[in-house]
C-alpha cells in the first residue's frame, strides 16, 4: 500500500516541464471525498477529474488508492526566535525540512520583535532569513510585544503593504511582553478595524511571577516547577478574559496553543454562546502530557518546557481530540521552536531560564490522523480541515491553499492511512538532539508530498532547496472571521429624555483627589457640571437632531427596547 | 402584634421579656417554644418557661419568630467626591430594624491618604453615636501603601476586623492588579480573614465609558452599557482564579447577573471555598429602568456592578439562593439624594453609585423564594441571617435563636403584603427603587438587644444604642477547609542527579531577553543564571547527597512527585 508503485527517477530535484499527474488516489478534501486525478502544472492544479487528458512525457505519481489531500498549513512555529541570544537550532531550513516531511507544505512563522524594536524592521529581518532558507511557502504573524501608539502606523503599514493580518498579543510574560486589559483592549480594537485576526497567548502572566517565586522560594528548580508555577487555571482564566476583551470589542479572537482541558472548554463554551473565537491545540497537547515534567532525567523533562505548559492530566490529549472532532476546537498548530538541550540547559539551576518551545512541525499530522481518525473520532474531512483548510480559512490562503481544486496551488500529500512509523530522534529531520515523541508509534503517514508542484519528498526521502519557499501575503478581513463580526456590530442609541431640570449637589471644594473612574481623555469640560447650575444646560445640542440620527434605525434594535420593561416605579416624592 | 402594653417606654426597665405562641424558625429547624430574655441574651426557650413576675409578654401567635437579619453589605458612611450618603448611620440603621434586619456589617471605605486605622477610628465614632443597632465593619482596601500588612494585622488582631473588600474596578482610584490581590489574598489567609472582592474589570469598564461618551451617550443607560454583564463574569472567573492560587476562601459581594452567579455555582461544584452575596436590588428588580425617560429615576438605580437588563435574573439569583449556590443576601445600601446624585447629569460616570435595600431585603427574599415555594422558612433564615453570621464569625451569638445568643429576634408575620414606597418608607432618600412593589412577608415585632424596637409598626429607637461587635478571625465555617487544603498543598521538586551536559553560551545580551522575568523572586540569588564561561562542575546541589529538600519529611502519598499517568515514553537520550 506504501506507495511502492512509482519506478521513475529518483534524483530529479526539478523537473523541467514540472507537469505531475498524480493518478488512482481520491481525493479528499475538507468538504466531500471523490476518487479523481489530479494534473498539475507550472505549481498550480489545472485539473482534477477522471480520465484527464494531459501532455505526453507527464511525470505520473501512482497513489494507489491513498489519499490525495491538501498540504498541511502549520500555523504556529518560531524557526527563527532567538533566545538570550542565540536562535534556535531549528531554523527556517530544517523546521521546513522537517515540515515537509511530516506532510506539512506551508508554516507561518512567529516574528518576535524584542520590546522596544520596530516591527517592520523585524519583519524584514524574518522576512530576510525565511526567503534564504525555506524550503516551503511561508507566512509570517507578527507578535506585538508592547502597546504604544507608534505600533499603529507600522501595524496599518504591516497589513495594508506587507501582507500580514494576524497579530499575537500576550497576556504572559510579565515585565516583558505582558500586556495589561486596557492596552489589550486598545489593540484589539485597532486590530479589528484592520480587519486583522488577533492571536492570544493567554495565561495570566502576575500569577505566573507570582507563583515562580513562591516555587523557587521553595527551593523548586527544576523543570517540575514550570507547570507548578503555570496551573492551567491561569490558562483558563486568560482564555476566559481574552474572549470578554473580544466580545466587547466585538472582535474576532485566535487563542494559540490550547494546552488543557479547562481552557479548551471555556472557547467551547464562549463559542455555543455565540462568539467568534478560534482554538488551536498543538502537536504537543494532543500526543503527549505534562507528567514528563517529573523525569528524573532533567534534560528529557526540560525538552518538554513549553508555555502553556502541557497539562499533567493524562486524559488532555483525548478530551483536546474530541473537540477538535466535533469542530470546537478548529486548527491545529504546532508550536515547533526547537532549541537544543544545551540552550535548554541555561535554565539547570532556574526553570524559568529554560527556553521554551517543544518539537511537533513534522509529527502534527501524523499524531491527529493516529489519535482522532484511526481512533474514528473524526472523518478523512474533519482531518483536511483541521490540519489545513480551517487555517487557509481563518487567515485568508483559502482557496489558494487548503484545497484540491483548479486554480490552487499544487500543495498535495499523498497520505497512506495505514502506514506505520515509530518516532526517533534518528529518523526526524529536525536538528534536535531529542523528540518529545520518542517511541511513539504513528499511524498515518505521507507518502509523497508535492510543494509548489515539485516531489519534495517521496518514499521516505526528502529532496528540498534552500530558499524555494516564496512568502505568501494575505489580506485582511478573512470571512470565516470577519463575516459574522460585521453582522454583529451593534449601535447604541441615546435614550432621549427631557432635561433633568432638578436641584444638583454642590460638590465641595476638594473633589480633586477622588475623581471617578477617570474618563478624563474623552469627557472634555463640557460634561462636567459647572460650579454654577445652569438649568437651560442640555447634552442635546439641536432640539430633535440626535447623535445617532445618521445610523438608521433597525426594527430588531436590542438596546432601544429594554426587555421586560416592566416599570416598578411610577412617581417621585 | 396584640401586645396590650404601653407603646412609650424605649427601654423597659426590667430589659425582660418573653415571646409567647410563635414558631421559633432557625436555618435547621422549626418548633413551637417560648423564649425568655434577659439583659439583651436568650436565657430560656420552651415551653411552660417559668419567668419572674412581671415581665412583659410579646405574643407571636400566628407568626414565625426567627433570628434577627443581618446585613452584611451597606454603606452609611462612605463618601462619594465628597458626599455623605443620605442614609447615614442613624437613618440606615432605623430603616434595617424597621425591615427585620437587627444587625449591619458597614463598609469603611478609607480615602486615599488616610490609614486604614485612622479612617476605622472614624467610623467607630460615627457608628457609636448613631447606630441604632448593634454594627461591625468591613474595610476597604482603596491603596496600596507601605505597611498595609502591618495594619490589616493589627485590625485582625487587636480591633476586631476580619473582612476586607478589594476592588477590581475603579480604575486609577481604588482598583488592585493581579498581582496585588494574589499578595492580598495570600496575606488574608495568613491572618485567617475573609477576602471580599468587588468584582468588575475596570480595565475594560474604563474604555467601554470613554467610548459611549464619544458616541454622545450620557445619561444613566450609559452605565450600564459601559459596565456588561460579562465583564462582571470575568473578574468573578478571574477572583476565583487568583483565590484558587493563594487557597484562599473568598467572598463575591454583590452578584448582579446570571452568567457571574454560574460561575461561582460552577467554582463551588469544583470544590472552591467561595461565596456569593446578592443583595435586594439583584433579587428585586432588574436593570430596565435604566432606559427610563425620567432622568432621576434611572440615576436612582445606578450602582456597580450595575442591574441587568435581562429582565430573567432575579428569579435566576433566588433559585441559586434557594439551592445553596449563593449563601448570602445583602442590601449594598449606600443612598445619595436625586440632587447629589444629579451631579452626573451631563455625565453618567459621576452620577453616586448606590441603591437602597436596607429596609426592604428580608421581605424581598421572602415574597420571592418562600412565597414561590423556592425555599422554605428555614432557609430563608439561613440566607438572611445565618449564613453571614457564619462566614463572618458571629455565629452563634448571631444568627440563631438559642440560649446564650443575642436577643436580636423578629416576629414574621408570612401572609400579609406590605407596599413599598418612598412616601412611608423610613429612608431620607426620595426615591425607593422598589416603588410600588408589593411583598408578601414583614415583621410585626423586632426586638433588638433585648428590646422591642418596632412594634405595632411604630420604631422605638434609641441613637447610639448600637454596639460594635468585635469579630474573630479564622471563622471555622470557611477556614476548616482551607487550613486542611493547606497541609495537603506542598508542592515538591524532583530530586534528580544533576545535568551534566555541555551548556549553551549566553551572549552579553542576557538582560533583554530574560524569559518570563522572576524579578520579584527574592529567592533565585545571582549564583542561578549561568554565567557565560561554562562551568561543568557547577551544580545546583552543593553538597552531595543533600538536596534543598531534605528537611521536608517524605509523605508516601505524595501528589506531585508521582505524577498521573507516569508514561513514560522517552526511553534515552541521545
Amino acid at each position: 500500500m506504501s506507495g511502492t508503485g512509482y519506478q521513475g527517477k529518483k534524483n530529479i530535484p526539478h523537473l523541467t516541464s514540472e507537469r505531475l499527474l498524480i493518478k488512482g488516489g481520491r481525493v479528499v478534501n475538507d468538504d466531500q471525498s471523490l476518487y479523481a486525478d489530479v494534473y498539475v502544472e507550472d505549481g498550480i492544479i489545472k485539473q482534477v477529474g477522471e480520465n484527464l487528458i494531459v501532455p505526453g512525457g507527464v511525470k505520473v505519481i501512482e497513489a494507489n488508492g491513498c489519499m490525495v489531500i491538501p498540504g498541511g498549513i502549520d500555523v504556529n512555529t518560531c524557526l527563527h526566535k532567538s533566545y538570550l541570544g542565540t536562535p534556535p537550532v531549528d531554523d527556517f531550513y530544517q523546521g521546513t525540512k522537517a515540515a515537509l516531511a511530516g506532510g506539512t507544505t506551508m508554516i507561518i512563522d512567529h516574528v518576535t520583535p524584542q520590546p522596544g524594536y520596530s516591527l517592520l524592521e523585524a519583519f524584514e529581518k524574518w522576512q530576510e532569513a525565511a526567503d534564504k532558507k525555506s524550503c516551503c511557502d511561508y507566512s509570517l504573524h507578527v507578535d506585538i510585544p508592547h502597546w504604544h501608539e507608534g505600533v499603529k502606523e507600522e501595524l496599518e503599514q504591516l497589513v495594508q503593504e506587507k501582507g500580514i493580518n494576524s497579530f499575537q498579543v500576550y497576556m504572559a510574560y510579565k515585565g516583558l511582553f505582558q500586556m495589561p486589559d486596557s492596552q489589550l483592549y486598545e489593540a484589539f480594537s485597532f486590530l479589528k478595524e484592520l480587519g486583522a485576526v488577533v492571536l492570544v497567548h493567554a495565561e495570566n502572566g502576575d500569577l505566573i511571577a507570582q507563583e515562580q517565586s513562591k516555587i523557587l522560594g521553595m527551593g523548586i528548580t527544576g523543570p517540575e516547577g514550570h507547570p507548578l508555577s503555570r496551573p492551567e487555571e491561569l490558562e483558563a482564566e486568560a482564555v476566559f478574559r481574552a474572549i470578554t476583551l473580544g466580545n466587547r470589542v466585538n472582535c474576532p479572537v485566535y487563542i494559540t496553543k490550547v494546552m488543557s482541558k479547562s481552557a479548551a472548554d471555556t472557547v467551547t463554551s464562549a463559542r455555543k454562546k455565540g462568539s467568534v473565537v478560534f482554538g488551536e491545540p498543538i502537536t504537543a497537547s494532543l500526543a503527549t502530557d505534562g507528567s514528563h515534567y517529573w523525569s528524573k532525567n532533567w534534560a528529557k523533562a526540560a525538552a518538554y518546557v513549553t508555555s502553556p505548559p502541557l497539562s499533567p492530566d493524562p486524559t488532555t490529549p483525548d478530551h483536546l481530540h474530541s473537540l477538535l472532532a466535533c469542530g470546537d476546537l478548529q486548527v491545529v498548530g504546532s508550536g515547533h521552536c526547537g532549541y537544543s538541550t544545551s540552550q535548554k540547559a541555561i535554565g539547570k539551576d532556574n526553570f524559568t531560564l529554560i527556553p521554551e518551545g517543544t518539537n511537533g512541525v513534522e509529527e502534527r499530522m501524523g499524531f491527529v490522523w493516529d489519535k482522532a481518525v484511526a481512533m474514528g473520532k473524526m472523518d478523512e474531512n474533519q482531518f483536511v480541515a483541521v490540519t489545513s483548510t480551517n487555517a487557509a480559512k481563518i487567515f485568508n490562503l483559502y482557496p489558494r491553499k487548503g484545497r484540491i481544486a483548479v486554480g490552487s496551488d499544487a500543495d498535495i500529500v499523498i497520505w497512506d492511512p495505514d502506514k506505520i512509523k515509530t518516532i526517533t530522534t534518528k529518523a526526524q529531520q529536525s536538528a534536535l538532539e531529542y523528540n518529545i515523541f520518542e517511541g511513539m508509534e504513528c499511524r498515518g503517514g505521507p507518502v509523497y508530498v508535492v510543494s509548489q508542484g515539485r516531489i519534495v519528498f517521496e518514499e521516505g526521502k526528502l529532496q528540498v532547496q534552500q530558499g524555494t519557499g516564496r512568502f505568501i501575503s494575505r489580506k485582511p478581513f478573512p470571512d470565516i472571521a470577519y463575516q459574522r463580526i460585521k453582522y454583529l456590530s451593534v449601535y447604541k442609541t441615546i435614550v432621549s429624555r427631557g432635561m433633568y431640570d432638578g436641584p444638583v449637589y454642590d460638590i465641595p471644594a476638594t473633589p480633586k483627589y477622588i475623581t471617578p473612574a477617570p474618563s478624563a481623555k474623552t469627557s472634555p469640560n463640557t460634561h462636567q457640571p459647572p460650579p454654577i447650575r445652569n438649568l437651560h444646560q442640555s447634552n442635546f445640542s439641536l432640539s430633535g437632531a440626535q447623535i445617532d440620527d445618521n445610523i438608521p434605525r433597525r426594527s430588531g434594535h436590542r438596546i432601544v427596547a429594554p426587555p421586560g420593561g416592566r416599570s416598578n416605579i411610577t412617581s417621585l416624592g | 402584634m396584640s401586645f396590650p402594653g404601653k407603646k412609650n417606654t424605649p427601654r423597659v426597665t426590667s430589659d425582660k421579656l418573653i415571646i409567647k405562641g410563635g414558631k421559633i424558625v432557625n436555618d435547621d429547624q422549626s418548633f413551637y417554644a417560648d423564649i425568655y430574655m434577659e439583659d439583651g441574651t436568650i436565657k430560656q426557650i420552651g415551653e411552660n418557661l417559668i419567668v419572674p413576675t412581671g415581665v412583659k409578654t410579646v405574643d407571636a401567635y400566628g407568626h414565625i419568630v426567627i433570628p434577627g437579619g443581618i446585613d452584611v453589605n451597606t454603606c452609611l458612611q462612605a463618601t462619594h467626591l465628597g458626599m455623605t450618603p443620605a442614609d447615614d448611620f442613624y437613618h440606615g440603621t432605623r430603616a434595617a430594624l424597621m425591615g427585620g434586619t437587627t444587625m449591619i456589617i458597614d463598609h469603611v471605605v478609607p480615602e486615599p491618604g488616610t490609614s486604614l486605622l485612622a479612617a476605622y477610628d472614624q467610623w467607630r465614632d460615627t457608628a457609636d453615636k448613631r447606630s441604632c443597632c448593634d454594627y461591625s465593619l468591613h474595610i476597604d482596601i482603596t491603596r496600596w501603601h507601605e505597611g498595609l500588612f502591618e495594619e490589616l494585622e493589627h485590625l485582625i488582631k487587636d480591633k476586631g476586623v476580619n473582612s476586607f473588600l478589594i476592588f477590581m474596578a475603579y480604575k486609577d482610584k481604588y482598583q488592585s492588579s493581579d498581582t496585588q490581590i494574589y499578595e492580598m489574598f495570600s496575606a488574608m489567609r495568613e491572618l485567617g480573614a475573609i477576602a471580599q472582592v468587588h468584582a468588575e474589570n475596570g480595565d475594560i469598564i474604563e474604555e467601554e465609558q470613554k467610548k459611549l461618551l464619544d458616541l454622545g451617550i450620557t445619561g444613566p443607560e450609559g452605565h450600564v452599557l459601559s459596565h456588561p454583564e460579562e465583564v462582571e463574569t470575568e473578574a468573578v472567573y478571574r477572583a476565583i482564579t487568583i483565590a484558587k492560587q493563594a487557597n484562599c476562601p473568598l467572598y463575591i459581594t454583590k452578584v448582579m447577573s446570571k452568567p457571574a452567579a454560574d460561575v461561582i455555582a460552577k467554582a463551588r461544584k469544583k470544590g472552591m471555598v467561595i461565596y456569593g452575596e446578592p443583595i435586594a436590588a439583584s433579587l428585586g428588580t432588574d436593570g430596565s429602568h435604566y432606559w427610563s425617560k425620567n432622568w432621576a429615576k434611572a440615576a436612582a438605580f445606578v450602582m456597580s456592578p450595575p442591574l441587568s437588563p435581562d429582565t430573567s435574573t432575579p428569579e435566576y439569583l433566588s433559585s441559586l439562593l434557594s439551592c445553596g449556590d449563593l449563601q448570602v443576601t445583602a442590601s449594598a445600601h449606600c443612598t445619595f439624594t436625586t440632587a447629589q446624585k444629579a451631579v452626573g447629569k451631563d455625565n453618567f460616570t459621576l452620577i453616586p453609585e448606590g441603591t437602597n435595600g436596607i429596609e426592604e431585603r428580608m421581605s424581598i427574599v421572602w415574597d420571592k423564594a418562600v412565597a414561590t415555594g423556592k425555599m422554605d422558612e428555614n432557609d430563608f433564615v439561613a440566607v438572611t441571617s445565618t449564613n453571614a453570621a457564619k462566614i463572618f464569625n458571629l455565629y452563634p451569638r448571631k444568627g440563631r435563636i438559642a440560649v446564650g445568643s443575642d436577643a436580636d429576634i423578629v416576629i414574621w408575620n408570612t401572609k400579609e403584603t406590605k407596599t413599598f414606597s418612598a412616601k412611608s418608607h423610613n429612608l431620607t432618600v426620595e426615591v425607593n427603587i422598589f416603588e410600588g412593589m408589593e411583598c408578601r412577608g414583614f415583621p410585626v415585632a423586632v426586638i433588638s438587644q433585648g428590646r422591642i424596637v418596632l412594634e405595632d409598626g411604630n420604631l422605638n429607637v434609641t441613637e447610639g444604642s448600637g454596639r460594635f461587635i468585635p469579630r474573630k478571625a479564622y471563622p471555622d465555617f470557611v477556614y476548616k477547609r482551607i487550613k486542611a487544603r493547606g497541609r495537603m498543598a506542598d508542592a515538591r521538586g524532583v530530586p534528580r542527579g544533576n545535568y551534566d551536559g555541555p551548556v549553551h553560551d549566553v551572549i552579553s545580551m542576557t538582560k533583554s531577553m530574560s524569559a518570563t522575568p522572576s524579578t520579584r523572586g527574592p529567592s533565585c540569588p545571582g549564583k542561578t543564571p549561568v554565567g557565560p564561561a561554562r562551568n561543568l562542575h557547577q551544580s545546583g546541589f552543593t553538597l552531595s547527597g543533600t538536596q534543598m529538600d531534605d528537611h521536608i519529611p517524605r509523605r508516601t502519598s505524595q501528589k506531585i512527585v508521582a505524577p498521573p499517568g507516569g508514561r513514560s515514553n522517552i526511553s534515552s537520550l541521545s
